[in-house]
């Protein structure tokens, strides 16, 4: 028999243990030709924020070794067209949808929160504290805990729905379990780890930064082993945390890592890109390294690399 | 938004022309294909160190049987796709993004290429001719080397100009030094390019003052192809007059050469749709 590969995040639970990760999908129409998404764990949209926003100037993208860097700067058509279209495609088609949400100041966060928390087809929430893509550090809230529980606790308070909300972390601290702590501390029902890392390439014909942005976020497979590394010490420190996964994961095997470290499921991002049916590929992959392994399902496997 | 298919398709040859390479590949999975649609191939193999497509124009494709691409070998990835042969396996999305609009009327048509932006050319001046177009063609390269498709295009051509940056081949010069007075000449009422940003903002400029429609082709950079990354995007004024930053790969690749803001590429014009303030975002 077959792995059972069913899983939650929380109070939500999800029909594979694949996801899409924000910022790789869109908010996954485009992604209907290449496969049925309402089979898909959930589709987390990019970040929606209040006000319809350009994004940074081009090129936004230099692909380097295993991996990418962007610097999109969170494009996107406000939460009003978001609403509208986006987010009445994902609910007509049935797709489990954790929408997530980036603010320019705690009170936008909050704003937020609260008109989604009113709508229907909102499965949860995933809070973007640390896209690196922004003209302050300072609006990484993800780097520090304070911040970090304020937008959390800012969010909760408003935040009269069931659905889970999850907080997003940034690799780029010193101590990614301080912030877990924190966010926790604030009330979240789990936490998505881990967004990019910040980096830059120079282009060396014209002596300067290639990106537009000059510095963009590190994804892909380069960055899988301190995705990796992150949740193995969230888990570790806090094992009732539900956590998702995300940071390269381009075959089951990388996935099986990931919940071994202590995730319960994983979105998939960069590899999208270039194997957009990647989402469907690795959940069926994932059964295959667990069935070959002799478990049962995908639960008894979360947080087991912790027992060795 | 067409439907693209992600195929793994057989290499049936690959062979050089000039400085270019032309791809074979087997497609039993192709669907039907515009004039300016595009493939995105992924390059590495499995497993490989490159995770994003290349995107290459079409330049041929016969539905459920074959897919035809041109590229030049200038980068880590089209190397790697170079040093394929006959019967490896690659994996294909196409076709993507939004072809060329052709007229509805049977008037004059110029097309415009720079390099082996001439590869979907062949494709388009069947279905002008097909339509009652007029069709005149202008090739550009930087040298004859470079030139792509000459012959092909004058079988399915009315006339066929050739310019060279250094001279070896056709009049010396850019194809914007011969466009105009083709244009007064016949009467052309469309121009469809496909090339090198410069050359196609230059080309819309004649198009413009010639009171010509003109479709461009771009080449923007992409990461994905099938609109989820919004890498590709450039400033395009839409039919509200609002200036949008737009994906050139689900909106595009072919924009009308009066809507992009061809002095705006590379930066957000202050007045597009959701622009930062002052100090950025």
């Amino acid at each position: 028999m077959s792995p059972d590969l069913t899983t939650s995040l929380g109070s939500l639970q999800l029909g594979a243990p694949t996801l899409t990760a924000s910022g790789c999908a869109a908010a996954g129409k485009e992604l209907a030709q290449f496969g049925d998404v309402s089979t898909l764990g959930a589709v987390v949209t990019k970040s929606i924020m209040m006000q319809p926003r350009s994004g940074r100037a081009t090129p936004r993208m230099a692909e380097t070794p295993s991996g990418m860097l962007n610097s999109i700067g969170l494009q996107g058509p406000g939460i009003e067209v978001f609403l509208e279209k986006d987010l009445a495609w994902l609910h007509e088609n049935n797709v489990t949808t954790i929408v997530s949400i980036a603010g320019n100041n705690v009170e936008e966060f909050g704003e937020l929160a609260r008109i989604l928390a009113k709508v229907p087809g909102v499965d949860g929430l995933e809070v973007n504290i640390s896209c690196p893509n922004v003209e302050s550090r300072g609006q990484v809230f993800a780097c520090n805990p304070v911040s970090a529980a304020q937008v959390i606790e800012t969010v909760r308070s408003v935040w009269h729905s069931d659905a889970p909300v999850l907080a997003k972390l940034s690799p780029d601290v010193t101590d990614i379990v301080e912030i877990a702590h924190s966010v926790v501390e604030a009330g979240v029902d789990g936490v998505s780890m881990i967004n990019t890392l910040l980096g830059m390439v120079i282009d060396v014909d014209g002596m300067k930064p290639m990106l537009g942005g000059r510095t963009g976020g590190l994804s892909g497979p380069a960055i899988r082993p301190v995705a990796v590394r992150a949740i193995y010490q969230v888990h570790a420190a806090i094992p009732h945390l539900p956590i998702l996964g995300m940071g390269g994961i381009r075959t089951g095997h990388d996935a099986l890592e990931f919940i071994a470290a202590g995730a319960s499921a994983v979105s998939i991002g960069t590899v999208v890109f270039g194997d957009p049916s990647a989402p469907w590929r690795i959940a069926t992959e994932l059964g295959q390294e667990l069935e070959s392994r002799g478990y049962n399902s995908l639960s008894e496997v979360i947080g087991l690399a912790h027992q060795n | 938004m067409s439907t693209a298919k992600q195929m793994k398709c057989t290499i049936r040859s690959l062979e050089p022309v000039g400085e270019y390479l032309h791809l074979i590949l087997d497609a039993p999975e192709m669907p039907e294909v515009q004039p300016g649609h595009f493939a995105a191939v992924a390059v590495g193999g499995v497993g490989g160190g490159m995770l994003l497509r290349r995107a290459f124009s079409i330049h041929k494709s016969e539905p459920g049987e074959t897919l035809e691409l041109i590229f030049a070998a200038h980068g880590q990835g089209t190397q790697w796709l170079a040093t394929q042969s006959a019967g490896d396996v690659i994996d294909v999305i196409a076709p993507l993004g939004k072809p060329f609009v052709l007229p509805r009327q049977p008037v004059a048509c110029v097309l415009v290429a720079g390099g082996y932006g001439a590869a979907p050319m062949e494709l388009l001046a069947q279905q002008l001719r097909a339509r009652g177009c007029r069709v005149d063609v202008v090739l550009g390269a930087a040298t004859q080397e470079k030139l792509f498709g000459v012959l092909s295009l004058k079988g399915v051509s009315d006339s066929l100009t050739v310019t060279t940056d250094d001279g070896t081949s056709g009049v010396r010069g850019r194809v914007t030094d011969v466009l105009a007075e083709l244009m007064t000449r016949n009467e052309s009422k469309a121009v469809y390019a496909c090339g090198p940003m410069a050359m196609l903002q230059a080309v819309a400029a004649v198009a413009q003052e010639n009171g010509a429609f003109s479709q461009c082709a771009v080449e923007e950079s992409m990461a994905c192809g099938i609109g989820v990354c919004m890498t590709c995007v450039l400033p395009v004024i839409g039919d509200d007059g609002v200036t949008r930053m737009v994906r050139s790969c689900v909106e595009g690749p072919v924009f009308r050469g009066d809507r992009v803001r061809w002095n705006d590429v590379d930066t957000i014009p202050q007045d597009t749709f959701g622009a930062p303030s002052p100090g950025g975002h």
